[in-house]
């Protein structure tokens, strides 16, 4: 019934993505039209593949660093892929893919910063550091994004942080066809991480007690965690919610075991965020709003509501 | 099974050895007990027994072969642990806490089968915690909880038991219970089991050996009748006591201080 429900919406997500737009396209025509095959198709695609590819990343970090506020942009990724696209644009590098692969490498160059405090001393991962890490990480690479941006010419920066708040007005089949190569890798490796994750919610000591080997655990999930999440931010920005709300959602209705939890906050993260940019690109057309106002705007008290429901059960 | 030998052990920085030159050896069917005062190298002892660190000097075997060399999936089959302190970050009912002591027996992709569903069964009835699997975790009493507990310990069908300090916090019944189902578990299905306890009556009542530490020493270990005199205990514990014998056993009094020795 649950699952049901939940594929339905996914399903009526991604038909309305398809169907609704500014533009009017009659329904007969659907199939035929450029508009629809070369720009929602791959938008609505593009949306599904992030949303979910957030939800699950949020859901595995929240397991790893045990804290039910872990968000998959906490651990300082969105700062270092910002500062790796104002970078690309200060340096006038050019072509569809330069400011993608720019705040690709940035989010890897902070995910690899964060990573290696959280060995410092031997601490071997340990959440407290790497959540100290990371906002860390992520407000140097602020600041120095602030300094370039303060020094260069504005018309041509403001591009970049509307990009990085953006959303997925740059999707493509190109970027559809990467995202769908990629990320079933990570995704993989989370998954074949559930039952291992579902012993961490009794503490690391524990869970090595009942034979999970609880270092290389926390590797896994941390690196394809995070490049789940440098991947999203690098084809849409910086969509928050999604990452911090669907996994809780998920958990208030599915329960906490990871085998259940992970394909249920793909699939929900996936709907919520093609549902949320069908949203975003419709109510105010032809503008645009910053697909994560809308994410937040439907994602909070759907929340609210099912905490409600929970805290009275 | 399980052998310590000469182990020496000191965290990094310390000032001083946590453990210096203790050996323990626990087979199936035997109720070992390790006591003495706080930081005497109780929860380093296990942790060491256990691979969770590997000695400086000496050797901490199981089954032969170091426990820090063991992968921890494979030595969950072996030893099934319940740790002092354990976090409930999500709420979860008994039968599936109790459930996740199949981990090491569950293949990668695996689902749980019928037999990981039936050991779960047994370790419940064991426990005689069955009546409380559909229970939320956090509705339980602590003394429910510890019996749940040793029950997930139990359903990793392992042929040691480790227990760290399980007493703790748990009223007289449920405290006398406790014991008798760990005695129960070694007299019935020849477990071999090591608890931390600081309840030195009843470690002396139930085990079958006592080790008692002191500044990460072994004091004395053997038989309760020889490692309870009153002479050790008031030199490790530094309080005047008193001792009878209580069914066979010794039982330990502590008693007011004299006068002058308040003053």
């Amino acid at each position: 019934m649950k699952w049901t429900l939940l594929v339905v919406a996914a399903a009526l997500a991604l038909v309305a993505s398809v169907v609704l737009g500014p533009a009017a396209v009659p329904l007969g025509e659907l199939l035929h039209s450029d508009i629809v095959w070369n720009l929602r198709v791959p938008r609505a695609l593009l949306a599904f593949l992030v949303g979910g590819s957030l939800g699950v990343a949020g859901a595995g970090l929240q397991a790893l660093v045990r804290n039910p506020l872990a968000d998959p942009f906490l651990l300082g990724l969105s700062g270092g892929a910002g500062l790796g696209a104002v970078l690309a644009i200060a340096l006038h590098l050019s072509g569809p893919w330069a400011l993608p692969i720019a705040a690709f490498v940035g989010a890897l160059a902070a995910l690899a910063l964060v990573y290696r405090l959280g060995l410092i001393g031997g601490a071997a991962l340990d959440p407290r550091i790497l959540l100290l890490g990371g906002v860390a990480v992520g407000a140097f690479a602020a600041a120095i994004t602030t300094a370039i941006v303060s020094l260069a010419d504005a018309v041509e920066l403001r591009n970049a942080f509307l990009w990085l708040w953006g959303g997925l007005s740059s999707a493509s089949w190109d970027a559809v066809l990467v995202v769908a190569l990629y990320a079933p890798i990570p995704l993989a490796v989370l998954y074949a991480a559930s039952r291992p994750l579902d012993l961490l919610a009794l503490g690391e000591e524990p869970a090595g007690y009942l034979g999970a080997d609880v270092a290389a655990v926390k590797r896994r999930v941390y690196l394809a965690a995070s490049l789940l999440t440098a991947a999203a931010v690098a084809v849409s920005g910086v969509i928050g919610f999604v990452g911090l709300v669907v996994p809780h959602i998920a958990r208030l209705t599915w329960g906490h075991r990871h085998r259940v939890l992970l394909p249920a906050a793909f699939i929900g993260g996936g709907a919520l965020l093609t549902f949320a940019d069908t949203l975003a690109r419709t109510v105010v057309a032809p503008r645009e709003l910053p697909v994560g106002v809308v994410t937040a705007l439907i994602g909070v008290p759907v929340f609210a509501m099912l905490l409600r429901r929970w805290t009275i059960a | 099974m399980l052998r310590l030998a000469g182990v020496r052990y000191r965290y990094p920085g310390a000032g001083r050895d946590a453990l210096v030159g203790v050996s323990l050896s626990v087979d199936t069917g035997e109720f070992h007990a390790v006591l003495g005062p706080n930081g005497s190298g109780k929860t380093t002892l296990v942790r060491i027994a256990l691979g969770a660190l590997s000695p400086l000097e000496g050797k901490a075997e199981i089954g032969g072969r170091p426990s820090h060399e063991w992968p921890r999936q494979d030595l969950a089959r072996m030893v099934g642990v319940v740790p002092q302190r354990e976090d409930n970050l999500f709420p979860q009912r008994v039968r599936e806490t109790v459930l996740l002591g199949r981990y090491p027996h569950l293949s990668l992709w695996g689902r749980e089968r019928p037999e990981d569903h039936a050991a779960v069964d047994r370790a419940l009835v064991a426990c005689d915690a069955q009546h409380l699997a559909d229970r939320w975790l956090w509705t339980l009493s602590g003394g429910e909880y510890q019996r749940v507990r040793i029950a997930r310990a139990l359903a990793q069908e392992p042929r040691l038991l480790v227990l760290d300090e399980p007493g703790v916090s748990l009223d007289l019944r449920h405290e006398m219970g406790l014991f008798e189902l760990v005695r129960g578990l070694v007299d019935r299905s020849g477990l071999g089991v090591l608890m931390i306890t600081h309840d030195l009556n009843l470690a002396a009542r139930f085990a079958d050996s006592l080790l008692l530490l002191s500044d990460g020493s072994a004091v004395a270990s053997g038989a309760p009748g020889d490692v309870l005199t009153r002479d050790t205990v008031e030199r490790v514990f530094g309080w005047p006591v008193a001792l009878q014998t209580v069914e066979g056993r010794p039982h330990m009094v502590p008693l007011r201080q004299s006068k002058e020795s308040r003053a």
